[in-house]
Order: structure tokens, then sequence, then C-alpha cells
């Protein structure tokens, strides 16, 4: 009965008013992901607007400073609007497209995913609202202004601790109220079936390129991937095609916040337990009695008290490892990366730049890392900035 | 057959809904049989969740407040113990799916029907993943009750052909809430219902007015109120008896009157 399982994570939890709205999307997937014109059409985006494939970039000043193995670096910050949500923005906009959606809607955290929603909407023609965390329109101020630029309406959402979770919740409910010409661009690999399965093809480009490039450059397979993991599509897509090698550790790095040892902290894996929320089985920062926890981290795309089902199953089964970074660790490797490689990494993806700095001493040269930049990071230097008591204006 | 059946045995049944511990927990105490002597005939108990992702502003403000002010699950089961002594009038739980699923679906049920709880809702749980909670209260002889939406059609036949205690039959998109109109096809909604299972259908979402209700009751086996009564609990905080009361029974009468 129950479907989209990744060991028990998973299934579709999600009110009646949805189930036919999700029906058709995974008809409508399992169609046109094997239709080569849809293929070709979202290989040609993906190539000619969005700029993939990305590059992978040896990062040898860093590699040389922490004298251990080597590090490459994907460059997902190089896609058109900055990150790796937009691999999976022009694949769903284009399903929309096709089944005759004329409407999406999404949640953002830090901005990015929205920007690239509305970024997808622009160029396809398609009606585009934006739901958003109130605490996060104040941190990500100019990436509101990118929305609206775009032509996508914005809604702060004002409840609870009005961050991303308030924002996914905002956005279920706007497409339980209006859902014949509404599609719900999911953003990570999280929610009912089927959007961790699309979310996780989607972003799996990375990874494909990932494996060929490396394979090129180094004739060989990583020792390990490292990705920052919220909901987890940029570190699901970066694992993908590695799941299957299992000489290659795959690393999640988790938003420690203040440290897990704190209530501050949205480090899922490390602090959560089994439950069911937003549309799936997974695990979940609550209380005993199940309440969702209030979760903190600096990077406004990581703050988010749940993990998409399939990371928590390869946690389960031991295939992914799933470190806690703090808010500390990830500002230092944001300055560093920028300091040595002259490269400003997402706050998101400075966690991940973090464990990095950790790994690679601990392994020998003739080692290889690669750290999964999943989007660059000038929308941070403002809160960065005031991090460290600097107050500039955007 | 289940206590809830007795609920559609008074004429059109008129269901109330309110959320555990808004104002408190001693007033929801008290409210419960309040009601049941007004003429409720089925009272759904809202266990608050911190991120009731299909409830309007109303029902999610109720949820916060109960929160704010210490409730948790345990603590609602030891109220409904003392609400048992005070009236047998059927009573559901209405709750997310990790409010149970955290609690230990088995414990939780368990301890529902160990208490005199005669159903649950779960409106985070479709069809297709009721069986988890489902195969649980039919082993402790609890309801568990299936909704249906206006976005339902071919679902309707398999869903009500499963269904025990009551179908909830969702009036409007979107999510829980007062409307000044209702204008999905409600009567082919039922139809489908009707056709497919001898269990009776409720209409909820949106309805607030004894001229609603009497609409509505003209088409179902019974009504459901839940974001008006709840305003009312906010409006008038721990004097909210006398209010609630009052409002149940001009729409039961409403129920009554068509």
């Amino acid at each position: 009965m129950s479907k989209g399982r990744f060991g028990i994570h998973g299934g579709q939890y999600i009110p009646e008013t949805l189930m036919n709205a999700i029906l058709e999307l995974e008809d409508a997937y399992n169609y046109y992901k094997s239709d080569p014109e849809f293929n070709q059409e979202l290989t040609m985006l993906l190539n000619e607007y969005a700029g993939r494939p990305s590059r992978l970039y040896y990062a040898k000043r860093m590699t040389e400073d922490l004298g251990g193995a080597k590090i490459y670096l994907k460059r997902e910050d190089l896609n058109h609007t900055g990150a790796h949500k937009i691999n999976n923005v022009l694949g769903q906009i284009l399903l929309a497209k096709k089944m005759g959606k004329t409407r999406v809607i999404a949640e953002t955290g830090a901005g990015q995913h929205g920007v690239a929603t509305a970024t997808a909407a622009a160029l396809m023609n398609m009606e585009c609202e934006i739901f958003m965390g109130e605490e996060d329109t104040r941190r990500q101020a100019l990436n509101v202004y990118r929305m609206r630029l775009l032509g996508a309406k914005v809604h702060a959402v004002t409840t609870k601790t009005a961050t991303l979770k308030d924002a996914v919740s905002e956005t279920m409910r706007e497409w339980t109220r209006r859902i014949n010409d509404t599609h719900y661009v999911l953003g990570s690999c999280m929610g009912p079936h089927p959007f961790p399965t699309i979310v996780r093809d989607f972003q799996s480009v990375i990874s494909r390129e990932t494996k060929e490039q490396i394979i090129e450059k180094e004739g060989r397979l990583p020792d390990a991937v490292l990705a920052c993991v919220g909901g987890g599509s940029n570190a699901i897509g970066s694992f993908y095609h590695f799941i299957e090698d299992s000489q290659v550790r795959l690393i999640g790095c988790e938003a420690a916040g203040r440290g897990i040892d704190t209530a501050e902290t949205a480090a899922t894996i490390a602090t959560g337990k089994p439950g069911i929320f937003h549309g799936m089985k997974s695990y979940f920062c609550q209380d005993e009695y199940g309440q969702i926890a209030p979760v903190y981290s600096i990077s406004a795309g990581l703050d988010y008290p749940g993990v998409g089902p399939e990371h928590a199953y390869l946690h389960d089964i031991g295939r992914a490892e799933y470190v806690a970074v703090t808010d500390a660790e990830a500002v230092a490797a944001f300055e560093y990366l920028s300091r040595t490689e002259g490269i400003i990494p997402a706050i998101e993806s400075a966690h991940a730049v973090a464990y990095a700095g950790k790994l690679a001493p601990t392994m020998s040269p003739d080692q290889i890392i690669v750290v999964t930049l999943s989007g660059r990071g000038d929308k941070d230097c403002a809160a960065i900035a005031r991090y460290r008591g600097e107050d500039i204006y955007e | 057959m289940s206590n809830i059946r007795k609920s559609f045995e008074n004429g059109k049944a008129f269901i109330a809904f309110l959320t555990c511990g808004d104002p408190s927990l001693e007033i929801t105490e008290r409210l419960v049989p309040a009601m049941a002597d007004a003429g409720a005939d089925l009272i759904e108990l809202g266990i608050p969740f911190s991120d009731p992702t299909a409830e309007g502003p109303v029902i999610q403000e109720a949820n916060a407040r109960a929160l704010a002010g210490g409730v948790t699950t345990d603590r609602i089961f030891d109220m409904v113990a003392r609400i048992r002594q005070k009236t047998d009038v059927p009573m559901v739980f209405m709750t997310y799916a990790n409010v149970v699923f955290s609690y230990g679906t088995e414990r939780f049920i368990s301890r529902s029907a160990s208490l005199g709880m005669d159903g649950l809702i779960l409106p985070d749980v479709p069809y297709e993943e009721k069986e988890e909670f489902d195969s649980v209260c039919r082993r402790y002889g609890l309801d568990f009750i299936p909704l249906i939406a206006p976005t339902s059609h071919d679902r309707i036949r398999t869903i009500a052909r499963e269904a025990s205690g009551f179908v909830y039959c969702v009036s409007s998109l979107g999510v829980t809430g007062v409307r000044s109109q209702i204008t999905s096809d409600i009567d082919s909604m039922i139809g489908l219902v009707r056709e497919s299972t001898s269990v009776p259908c409720a209409i909820g979402f949106g309805i607030s007015t004894p001229d609603q209700a009497a609409h509505m009751a003209g088409k179902a086996d019974g009504v459901i109120v839940g974001s008006a009564i709840v305003k009312l609990c906010a409006q008038y905080g721990s004097e909210c008896i006398p209010p609630v009361t009052e409002y149940v029974r001009s729409m039961k009468k409403a129920c009554l009157d068509l």
C-alpha cells in the first residue's frame, strides 16, 4: 500500500486533499523520466541555461595547506542562480509545464530555492509565489528582492519560528487551497513520495558528472564525498551515483548551530529521533511528545528540523556518515576558503568545507576528497560580517 | 456496534471539536460534559501539535496557546480519565501522526481505548498510510476515521468501503476555518460515500452558522464544527463555557430543524 519507502522512512503522510495531486505527479514523473524528448529538453536547459556541467576544481592551495588528502571542489556555486537548486527546479517546472500547470509555489529558507524557482518560472512563463519565513526574509533580504525582480510574489510566513519549517508548512497549506493549476516545487529531497525520489533524480546529475570528471582527472574514484545536509538535496545528488561504490565514504555535514549539546542546533541525525512530519517518516528534532523542535543554525538553508528519508535510510544501514558542524566552524571555513582559494562559499556549503578541513589532514596525499560547493556565498556576506561584529549594509 | 454509531441516533449529529488545553485543561474538562449536555453528539478532542499543517490560523493559534500552557499527551490522557467519570458522550482524538507515532502507536491507541475513547482522526494519514494506525485501532476497538476531500473523486469509493465510525467529508479545499460560502459539490461526494458504505457521513471544514449547519445536515448524517468553537474559547478564555454551550445548543437545534 504505502509507497516511496527507503527502509522504514518515506511514505506519503499528507492530507487527503493533496493525494490525487501527488498521484498525478507520480504518474507524470514516471512517464516523463524516460521520455527522450523531456530528457533532451531538460539537458538543453541544464547545459545552455544553467551552465552545466559544473566544474570539478582541484583546490591546490587548500590541499597543500591542509597537508593530507587531495581536495576537489564540485562547483555547483557556478550554476546560474548560484546554487545546486536550479538542477531540481528546471526539472520540476518543466514537468509541471508538461502536466498543464500554470502556477508554481515553493518554500525557501536561504532564498536560493526561491530564487531558482522564480528564475525558472520567469523562463517558462509560469505564475510564481514563494513562501519564506519572516526571520529569513530579514536574514536574506537581497534574495527577497531578487525573487520580486524575477516576477514572483513573496509571502513572509510569520507563524512559529518563522523559518524554513514554517515556510514548508505554509506552502503545503497553500497547495491544499489551490491545487488544480498549481505545482508545488519542493526544494529538497523530502516531503511525501514522489518528491524525495524526483528531487534526488534531478540532483543526481551532480554525482554523475563528478564520477566522470574524477575518473578523467585521477583515473579513480574518490575516497570520500562531502556535502552539507539540511533537507539533503545537494548531498543526495552528490552521493547518489557513488552509493554502489562501497569504497567511497559518503559524509553528510549537518548544521550543529551552537552545538549538538545545546537546544540551538539543527543537526537532525545527531539529535533527532524517528517521526512523521511534512509528509514523510524520517528523523526529526522533536520533544518526547513528538512536538517538532524550534531548531537553529546560522545558515537559513540548513535550519530545518528534519532530513530527507533517503538520508535517514543511508544512516540506518551505515552507508553514509553524518557529522555535525557548528556555526563557528562553518564561519571559519567560509573565511578560509575565501582567502585560500578565492572562492566565497555559501554558509551552507561552508559546513562541508569545514569538515573537509578536519578530515583531509587525517588522510594521505594519495587519497581524494570531493567537497560539493552547493552554492556561492555572496548572499551571506552581510550576515557573516554581522556575526563578526561588523555592521554593513547590503 | 461502536459507540460512535450512537452519535448518529439522535437525528442529524452535531460534532464539536475543541483543542485540549485551550484556554486550560481544567476548562476543557468542564467544557466537554457541558457541550454533551447542550446536544453535542460526538466530541473531537484535538491534541495540540506544534506544526498543524491542515489547520487554518484559528486552530493553529489554539495549538500554540495550549502547548505554551504546558499541555502534553499524558496530561490529556489524565483529563480524559476524569471526563469519563462525568459523561459517556462518544469521543475521538484528532491530532497529527507524529503525536501518536512518537508516543508509540500501540501505547497511544491502547491507552486511548482503555480510557474510553472511541476513535482517532489523523488528517495527515491518507488511505495509503492508514494500515499502520488502523490495524492497531481495530485490535483495541477504536474507529480510525477516514477523511474524503473535494479532490478525492475516484478515491471516495475505496476509502468509504473500508471506513469505520464515520466518514469525515471535508467540505472545501484548503485548511480548517470559517468560510462564508461552501462551493464544493457535496451532494455527489456524499452520493459516492452512500453507494459504498452504511457508515454515516459527516461534513466539516468551514461550517460556523446555524444556517450552514441546517443546510449541511440536509445533505449528510452530521455536521462538524471546529474553528467557530475554538474562536469562542479564544475570545472568552476561562469564561467560555456559557457562550460555547449556548452555541452548541443553537447548532444542534439547527441540525434537527433542518
